[in-house]
């Protein structure tokens, strides 16, 4: 079904060794958040496709979150950020997480203070930035896109697949494939290969969980009621390694989630919501066969050959967090700033 | 004979009284004749097709390479097991007979066709049960001579292969779409006789250069949709009772957002009164029952020569996204169908008995018959010949056309097959397969399945044909790895560019 060969579209990339490389050290680094608690890894955890295994984040001081952390996959391909797609460049993105008071709790000039003070980082920053004594912000944002845009994944089975290897999937895999791509089950239309995801936003009308508000999704940065309800495409490469799933983190497992699409149109959908589902939501009535086929196949899309190493040593001094999560302590002050 | 002369004397005695009753009020009616030709019609999709030299192409053929092997599959075999020793080229002839299956098609150049005898097709029977009947990913694919029905989803689906020709099917009672090409470049789709498709029974989808033409398409929700599409070509298509005859669409929502240089031309679009049976939610299940034509938010659209009667609601509809109420809206998609073009068509019998939907907009026009031609918008860049043929609502600011005919294009297909859609705008093609393919085997200095990328570089040094001639037939070296498979489906310059690179990676 075409392949890495369709319709890959242009990524964000020109970034030198020493900038990927510096982001790297950002990336994992909890001195970038206020009390040095939590890193960019807390929430996108390599070994967890760069989530986080949790429906939905947890940050700063135990602050629950309202949405579940994405992949950070090729995420250089995608021309939105956030689920509600409320950000348009990478850069741009990272200051939603470094200054939400649930999230890093930072703000712009303790950042800089903190980072400025430390020797290794303006070393590394002058290096990755020639010309520039001091860090500056922009250099922060830039660095730790340079990073994230190295996190390429098109090498799974299914790519072999689509290359022509037509070995490197079983079976019960083409079968899941071909029912993927069937316009009965209409997988492919939204979660178009070779990224699975189209970029697009779509109303498909997922559950949140149990006590939790409706979330109204893109409706709120586009200001399109329309769009209520509507979360950007997630891709579904290394899907497997990013449960639970869903903007909310609804579905425990992929099972569950391709369960929901047969579920029936709307099913969902909270009583007194008027949704404008998306058209390809309807009654596919696939088969418990079909479903299991159909995570058969996503499973083939794993793919984490290119993931980084974690630095043994921080510049800063700390020690990494993101194998420790924070506890969620449940605050909630009604501010929504997540992702 | 007396009585025939005094007829016709009390005629002109009766005209002349009228002249002489009337002489001081009516202009004369002035018929206008054309005193210089008017221009050539000019697009985007033709200036491409005549840029590529297209003048010296036979109209709307384009033949998909062949390597001579063939493959012959008969009654009680399978079809696909035939894809699957099938190598790039190869042609597939089906025999007479009944297949039960999902054909898969994920290689270049294959041609699958059906061989008809004593008038007795090749059978793709679904039995309700089965998803789609052909799929298809490869460039260069054929499908014709096939009798399909009752699947699921799609008769011939198609994802993103270039050069294709879905041709002679016959689609019956087939699921969501009978024909639906999605995401692809220079491609025909002509001769195929399709009815009972609860979506849209030919459904050109994101493509380019695409001729939909000799179709015969009826009791299906929509007849012909292009939609998200470039340079499309419809003609000669005979498109009856179905819910909406011809359709051109932006759909929003989609990652291609535009739609554009939509010919229309030529077909007879009759009487499509057909209930909607459409699945509710899905887009075509808003269009009014008895629309001829409905072209909603597509740009550039010509429509020429048409016979359209008989559609219950209104001949053509141009419109906005306001009869989209079951998508959600999307700022990227330009929701006006600008630069509408209404050549010479002709047209009867349309918007007898209008649909709710339909009699509401005429209702704010302060009309209760249906039109032949209605622009809900009321586009200020369309225009028309000899308007006063229709009854029109909506076109009062159309200009008259500056051309009167689209023969300079003869198709919008293109003369030579286009490249294999290549898209890496940036990774050169030796990259892309070495991390595509071979770096799922091969890391730079550890060993994953295959030796290190490192270990192959000592090894050839200077000589990237090696490795190229390796790759495409290998034979086991070392007995603590397994046998690498074969790279044969890549084509040898796209070997040689991959070892290339390959020496030259570091790290």
């Amino acid at each position: 079904m075409g392949g890495p060969t369709t319709g890959l579209p242009e990524w964000r990339d020109g970034f030198t060794p020493q900038q990927t490389d510096l982001g790297r050290y950002l990336f994992f680094d909890p001195v970038l958040s206020r009390d040095g608690s939590v890193s960019c890894a807390t929430c996108h955890h390599p070994d967890k496709g760069f989530a986080d295994g949790r429906a939905v984040s947890v940050g700063i001081d135990g602050h629950t979150v309202t949405r579940s952390a994405p992949t950070l996959w090729n995420v250089g391909f995608l021309k939105t950020l956030f689920w509600d797609a409320r950000s348009t460049t990478l850069e741009d993105q990272a200051t939603g997480p470094l200054y939400s008071s649930h999230e890093m709790g930072n703000n712009p000039q303790q950042l800089l203070e903190t980072l400025n003070a430390i020797p290794l980082y303006r070393k590394l920053f002058a290096e990755a930035f020639p010309g520039d004594d001091e860090i500056v912000l922009d250099e922060i944002y830039s660095a730790l896109t340079a990073f994230q845009v190295s996190l390429v994944s098109l090498n799974s089975r299914y790519d072999q697949y689509a290359h022509g290897y037509h070995e490197a999937l079983t079976e019960p895999e083409i079968e899941g494939m071909n029912i993927f791509r069937s316009f009965v089950a209409r997988c492919a239309e939204c979660h178009t290969p070779p990224l699975f995801t189209n970029g697009q936003i779509a109303v498909i009308g997922t559950p949140e969980p149990e006590g939790m508000a409706f979330d109204p999704g893109a409706q709120v940065p586009m200001n399109e009621p329309t769009q209520r309800g509507g979360f950007k495409i997630p891709t579904l490469r290394n899907i497997e390694l990013t449960a639970p799933y869903m903007h909310s983190g609804r579905f425990e497992t992929l099972r569950e989630t391709v369960a929901f699409y047969t579920g029936g149109r709307g099913h969902a959908v909270p009583e007194g919501e008027e949704l404008v589902l998306h058209w390809h939501i309807w009654e596919p009535n696939l088969t418990n066969d079909e479903l299991d086929r159909l995570v058969d196949f996503m499973k083939t899309l794993t793919d984490d050959s290119f993931k980084p190493k974690t630095p043994e040593r921080l510049p800063s001094g700390l020690a990494l967090v993101h194998d420790n999560p924070p506890l969620a302590r449940g605050h909630d002050d009604g501010e929504k700033t997540d992702e | 004979m007396n009585k025939l002369v005094a007829a016709v004397g009390a005629v002109v005695l009766l005209a002349g009284g009228y002249y002489l009753g009337n002489s001081n009020t009516p202009e004369p009616t002035v018929i206008k004749v054309p005193e210089a030709p008017k221009a050539a019609f000019s697009s985007g999709g033709a200036d491409e097709v005549a840029a590529a030299g297209a003048a010296n192409v036979a109209i709307r053929s384009l033949a998909t390479p062949a390597s001579g092997e063939l493959i012959v599959v008969k009654d009680g075999e399978s079809i696909q097991d035939a894809v699957k020793a099938a190598s790039p080229g190869a042609t597939i002839k089906v025999m007479p007979g009944t297949y039960k299956e999902t054909v898969y098609v994920d290689k270049d150049n294959i041609t699958l066709s059906g061989v008809i005898e004593d008038g007795q097709y090749p059978v793709m029977d679904g039995e309700g049960v089965l998803n789609d009947a052909v799929l298809y990913s490869g460039n260069g694919f054929t499908v014709e001579n096939l009798y399909i029905t009752r699947y699921k989803g799609n008769g011939v689906m198609g994802q993103a292969g270039n050069n294709f020709i879905i041709r002679n099917n016959f689609i019956i009672d087939t699921g969501v779409y009978g024909i639906f090409p999605q995401l692809g470049k220079n491609g025909l789709v002509s001769h195929n006789v399709i009815s009972g498709i609860e979506d849209a029974a030919i459904y050109v989808g994101m493509s380019d250069n695409i001729d939909v033409v000799y179709n015969q398409v009826f009791e299906s929700v929509a007849g012909i949709e292009i939609e998200n599409s470039r340079s499309a070509l419809v003609e000669a298509n005979y498109v009856y009772n179905n819910t909406g005859g011809i359709l051109a669409f932006i759909t929003p929502g989609l990652p291609i957002k535009d739609c554009s240089d939509v010919i229309i031309r030529n077909n007879f679009v009759v009487g499509n009164n057909h209930e909607n049976f459409a699945i509710p939610g899905s887009l075509v299940s808003n269009i009014p029952e008895g629309t001829g034509m409905l072209i909603m938010a597509c740009d550039d659209v010509v429509v020429e020569n048409n016979i359209i009667t008989g559609n219950d609601s209104v001949g053509i509809l141009f419109t906005d996204f306001s009869l989209a109420t079951s998508a959600a809206l999307d700022p990227d998609s330009e929701p006006n169908p600008n630069r509408p073009k209404i050549l010479n068509n002709l047209m009867l019998d349309n918007g007898k008995n209008p649909t709710k939907l339909v009699q509401a907009f005429l209702a704010t026009k302060l009309e209760t018959e249906g039109q032949d031609i209605v622009d809900t918008v009321g586009m200020d860049d369309g225009c028309i010949l000899e308007p006063t043929r229709y009854r029109t609502i909506g076109l009062e600011k159309y200009t008259e056309c500056e051309f009167d005919s689209t023969s300079n294009v003869l198709t919008y297909m293109l003369p030579e097959p286009v490249a294999p859609r290549a898209d890496d705008p940036n990774m050169d093609e030796g990259k892309l397969v070495y991390y595509g393919i071979c770096a799922g085997c091969h890391a730079y200095s550890s060993r994953m399945i295959g030796p290190p990328t490192q270990i192959v570089q000592a090894l050839y040094m200077d000589n990237p044909e090696g490795i190229a001639a390796f790759a495409a037939n290998p034979m086991k070296k070392r007995d603590d790895y397994p046998e690498m498979p074969p790279q044969s489906h890549l084509d040898e310059e796209t070997l040689l560019k991959a070892a290339e690179f390959m020496l030259k990676l570091k790290n």
